[in-house]
């Protein structure tokens, strides 16, 4: 079967500083893969290679099978079959929750607005978010705001969907509501690609974890082979410090 | 909290001295208010120039007489200043907008935007008038339009490149992770500036923007240098012939008195999205 995504040898330098170095990784469908690896390693600079918000500078990446680093492509088009979230919840500050959410469906995928925004209220009720819809985004709290920029991700029902960092914004009491729902994610067998530095909830919730370091993918596997019982050196010293810190 | 909470005595404490703080305070500016208030009368109405002052600046008589021609004028200016505005918001923020595009077909199309607000930021106003007033006519060609519009194109264009300036300070304002945001949402870049972008930017240039539709209103009476009588023209040929200042303070009052709607619904529309948006309006 094809596999949802499949990066080849994809590279990419920032002036003269090599990020990403002939990185090669496929996720099948309903897989969930993390990365993890220390600060620097690539984990951003692939999910955004991946959406089309940086160009690589060698190698390809596949969606269900198509070329998307061919020059030719329309990134609008690719990018409406990825969701992406970020760290720093990126919501807009004019736009109350549900403007937020139905803003794509509405504009891109040209959904009629009561249908877009029955959508969007069945997700937010779902999410438990229902009565924030008509609040502005910095009236929520961080870990309301995250769970809303999911969701905004989940509207377009991506193929694939991008988690990066989701949780370092967040105040720790607030991180488990929204690795609650990326685990819902994962049992309604979204495809993820996620860069986490949340080992504990890494090895709940990867299928595959992958360890990157200088822009390789040093070591991969299941979860408790990579977390728990490290090959590589590197990765040894790497998770050490989570050890140290009673972080896994 | 407990149901039965009652202040303790220290907080009680508190509360009424914080109380005759703030009474204290209002005591006192109003005294100093007052006291500063009487001072100026004073010194203004004892000095021994007043009734010569009061007779050429103040005269009611006057004021009643010059205020029908006045007015008209006013009239001109409030038309003007209305198709002003909105020809110099449009340029600006066209003008604003081409100065963003990135892809390398824009380049002549940003170059040219990039030198007009180079080059009409630079030019005096006067000047620009004058050439298009005097200049273009001088031309003779035909369809010239009248010198009305010639003039309030001079205005529109030398408006234009200030506002295209504040324009781009509010689009450069807006974080570029918005922008991430609403391109990876599949949002085009069209779609990105009109929804996201321009929203965010305009909120926060409103009160300069407001700032230059204000000097607008007093720049479009310099109109009337090539002909067209407005408020202070009018107010002038009045003074020509009574040797009274009085039309020129009836004038002037009445352009505050237009500066005034302007800046209050200005300043109401940006508290009004503030509050919604922030927390701080929650309590």
């Amino acid at each position: 079967m094809t596999p949802v995504l499949s990066c080849v040898d994809v590279r990419k330098e920032f002036r003269g500083t090599v990020v990403l170095r002939e990185l090669s990784l496929d996720v099948a469908e309903h897989e969930v893969v993390v990365l993890v690896g220390a600060s620097g390693s690539g984990k951003s600079t692939l999910l955004r290679c991946v959406n089309l918000l940086e160009t690589v500078d060698d190698g390809t990446i596949h969606l269900d099978g198509a070329h998307i680093t061919d020059p030719r492509v329309n990134p609008d088009r690719v990018r409406q079959r990825i969701g992406i979230v970020f760290q720093s919840f990126n919501l807009f500050p004019h736009l109350t929750v549900l403007d937020n959410i139905t803003l794509a469906p509405r504009k891109v995928h040209r959904v009629p607005a009561d249908e877009a925004r029955s959508r969007a209220m069945a997700l937010l009720d779902r999410m438990g978010l229902a009565q924030k819809a008509t609040e502005y985004p910095d009236r929520l709290s961080g870990g309301q705001q995250q769970r809303a920029a999911i969701i905004r991700a989940l509207v377009n029902t991506p193929r694939l969907l991008l988690l990066d960092e989701v949780t370092s914004a967040l105040d720790p009491e607030l991180v488990g509501e929204v690795l609650a729902m990326i685990r819902d994610l994962k049992g309604e067998g979204m495809t993820m690609l996620i860069a986490t530095h949340e080992m504990g909830f890494a090895r709940q919730v990867a299928d595959r974890v992958c360890f990157l370091d200088r822009g390789q993918i040093l070591e991969q596997g299941r979860p408790e082979q990579v977390l728990g019982a490290p090959q590589e050196p590197r990765t040894r010293q790497f998770l050490q410090r989570f050890i140290e810190a009673g972080r896994l | 909290m407990p149901e039965d909470y009652r202040p303790s005595a220290l907080h009680r404490d508190r509360i009424a001295y914080r109380r005759r703080q703030t009474v204290r305070s209002v005591a006192v500016a109003a005294a100093s208010t007052l006291v500063l208030g009487v001072v100026l009368v004073v010194t203004v109405t004892g000095a021994p120039g007043w009734e010569r002052v009061r007779a050429s600046f103040l005269d009611a008589s006057v004021a009643r007489d010059a205020l029908p021609d006045v007015l008209r004028g006013l009239w001109l200016n409030v038309r003007l200043l209305v198709f002003c505005a909105l020809g110099a918001l449009a340029v600006g923020l066209g003008t604003a907008l081409l100065r963003t595009l990135r892809p390398a077909v824009f380049f002549p199309l940003r170059a040219l935007a990039t030198s007009y607000t180079y080059v009409f930021r630079g030019a005096p106003l006067i000047i620009v008038l004058y050439l298009l007033t005097f200049g273009v006519p001088g031309l003779r060609l035909r369809g010239t339009p009248p010198v009305l519009v010639l003039g309030g194109a001079a205005l529109v264009i030398t408006y234009g490149a200030y506002l295209a300036e504040v324009f781009r300070a509010g689009i450069e304002s807006v974080h570029p992770s918005q922008r991430a945001a609403a391109r990876s949402l599949g949002l085009t870049y069209r779609q990105t500036m009109r929804h996201v972008v321009l929203p965010q930017a305009l909120r926060r240039v409103a009160p300069p923007l407001l700032n230059d539709l204000v000097a607008l209103q007093k720049d479009v009476g310099l109109i009337s240098l090539a002909g067209p009588i407005d408020a202070i023209r009018a107010a002038q040929i009045q003074t020509a012939t009574s040797y009274n200042y009085t039309p020129y303070v009836l004038a002037g009052a009445l352009f505050v008195l237009l500066a005034l709607p302007l800046v209050a619904v200005t300043d109401w529309v940006t508290v009004r999205a503030a509050r919604r948006q922030s927390a701080e309006g929650t309590a």
